[in-house]
């Protein structure tokens, strides 16, 4: 027998390319600070932590235990993951598995990374097999671009569609007080003529590199409403997985098998049938442009193919009838251990109606993702009712 | 401090050198010796649905099945199925040293194999490549090669526009 669980508050750092002015325990801090200033709450309603990051980017090791302090964990359960992009979701599916399982009543998650810090393309490098791949490996833009080839030939999804998610999520980052790039007067033409990183992927279509943490607090049923007036109650969570080696799927962000598996089973979870019409908002955890239009596919907002479509008819805009990341995604903010905890976060922000200018109407019903490692996907679905 | 007085915060430099020393594992070894010896190069194939693996594994992921005792010889030659030109340097993770671009980087499909493998084209221009685009494994020398991925050094294209 489960309970409902649900998030109560958030707290999200101020997200920029450096953070010098901050050590990671201070800037984690920061995130906790804020969740816990938004419900006035403090460390003595918190039960456990599961923190995440991918901590080879920095070149440490084991971080949680010196930032005990700033998790207030000191006497208490720390539970660490890392499952690579994917982390910060994988942290929130493990709070809602603690608190629904009765475990633990009230869990704080957190995902952070400083990318400033280290030298993140190399380190990805070591993602790969050191056997069969990594003498090839070619920082997460080469193996993307040729992934996005296939896609485009599948698809035929142009570079000005592909754009208009660029354009898109950095000028919803300027309703954001937190997000990286804030670009106002984005245009597609800025975008399909910035520097080709590798084609037909260009500077602009890429997520930048972000330092930054994100906190969610999680409240078991009876806890969660009195700590807050719209709990986001975790209605549905789902994690899976595709085959080991890059080359094992046939056309890998055209078909991201793992994210069809997940996002099937929380629909089926929740009653779903029409993700279009049903959903009020996504948080897609988008890399780049290409990503988001085969992401909208994949996950069923359009047919197979239709993501060039779906984005020219200003479906997925913030007055459209399925608003993308009206965050701003990660497009426009990615310290990739939070950037899916930052999914999931403005996922229940929504539902929360506390997003503040980039809210959106009526949100009662949000789909949040966590896409990364090796085609690894976490599908959250947060709902206004408890159900 | 804030954001704003960030420049004036502390910073400590730290650079590290470590070596590592992977054991390749009974498959590896089995497709490297031949790759070495021979240069040619084998999958393992689902007893069950029949699919071709390059790497080759014991374990269908698909089925869960067992792969058949015998190797299924695979390529040289095989097709584009995803493709790029790098323009953009990274750290090349065999030498620590930035590798030189422009370069081509594609995703190859071996002839009788049903995965894809990651690997360097001899074609920098993005026009001149597509998907379905024949190439064939381009092989270090004789005496040369080590029983490594890099002994294919690149995969060179048959056709052209």
């Amino acid at each position: 027998m489960t309970r409902s669980s649900a998030i109560v508050a958030v707290g999200q750092t101020d997200y920029a390319a450096k953070r010098l002015d901050v050590s990671i325990p201070e800037m984690v801090r920061e995130s906790v600070d804020r969740a816990f200033a938004s419900k006035d709450l403090d460390f003595s309603k918190i039960d456990a932590v599961v923190v995440g990051n991918m901590e080879l980017f920095e070149g440490i090791n084991m971080p949680e235990q010196w930032m005990v302090a700033a998790l207030g964990g000191a006497g208490k359960p720390i539970y660490k993951l890392n499952t690579g992009g994917t982390v910060g979701a994988s942290v929130a599916v493990m709070c809602d598995y603690l608190v629904k399982s009765g475990i633990h009543d009230v869990v704080m998650g957190i995902g952070y990374q400083k990318q400033s810090e280290g030298e993140t393309q190399s380190a990805i490098t070591t993602v790969g097999d050191p056997t069969w791949e990594r003498s090839v490996m070619a920082g997460a833009i080469g193996n993307f671009a040729v992934m996005a080839s296939t896609y485009v030939r599948m698809s035929g999804v142009t570079p000005e569609q592909a754009a208009k998610a660029a354009v898109k999520a950095r000028r919803n980052a300027c309703l954001n007080p937190h997000a990286h790039l804030q670009i106002p007067d984005l245009t597609v033409e800025k975008v399909v003529n910035s520097r080709v990183l590798a084609q037909p992927v260009r500077l602009l279509d890429m997520c930048p590199q972000s330092d930054g943490a994100c906190t969610a607090i999680f409240a078991a049923e009876g806890l969660a409403e009195k700590m807050t007036p719209l709990p986001a109650w975790v209605a549905a969570t789902a994690t899976a997985h595709d085959q080991q080696f890059m080359g094992d799927s046939p056309a890998r962000l055209a078909e991201m098998r793992s994210l069809q598996t997940a996002t099937q089973v929380v629909y089926d979870k929740v009653g779903i049938t029409n993700p279009r019409k049903e959903l009020d908002v996504a948080e897609l955890y988008e890399p780049a442009t290409y990503a988001e239009l085969a992401m909208t596919e994949n996950v069923g907002l359009c047919e197979m193919g239709g993501g060039g479509r779906l984005i020219d008819s200003g479906a997925t805009q913030m007055d459209g009838d399925i608003p993308v990341n009206p965050s701003g995604g990660v497009l426009a903010t990615n310290p990739v251990g939070a950037t899916a905890m930052i999914r999931v976060a403005e996922a229940a922000l929504q539902v929360m109606d506390e997003a503040g200018e980039h809210q959106i109407p009526n949100a009662k019903t949000a789909l949040a993702t966590g896409y990364g490692g090796n085609a690894w996907t976490e599908a959250l679905i947060l709902k206004q009712e408890r159900g | 401090m804030t954001m704003a007085d960030q420049n004036e915060a502390l910073r400590l430099e730290y650079l590290a050198n470590f070596e590592y020393d992977y054991a390749a594992g009974a498959y590896a070894t089995r497709f490297m010796t031949e790759l070495k010896e021979t240069t040619r190069l084998y999958g393992t194939e689902c007893s069950e649905c029949g699919r071709v693996y390059v790497p080759p594994r014991p374990l269908c992921g698909i089925c869960s099945a067992r792969t058949k005792d015998e190797w299924v010889e695979v390529g040289p030659k095989g097709t584009l199925t995803g493709f790029t030109v790098v323009e953009i340097p990274f750290i090349d993770p065999m030498t620590g040293e930035k590798r030189p671009v422009p370069y081509g980087f594609a995703f190859v499909r071996l002839d009788g194999c049903d995965t894809n493998m990651y690997h360097f084209i001899d074609e920098t221009d993005h026009d001149k490549m597509w998907v379905g685009m024949a190439v064939e494994a381009v092989f270090k020398p004789d005496g040369e090669r080590e029983g490594k991925m890099s002994d294919i050094m690149y995969f060179r294209t048959l056709e052209e526009k």
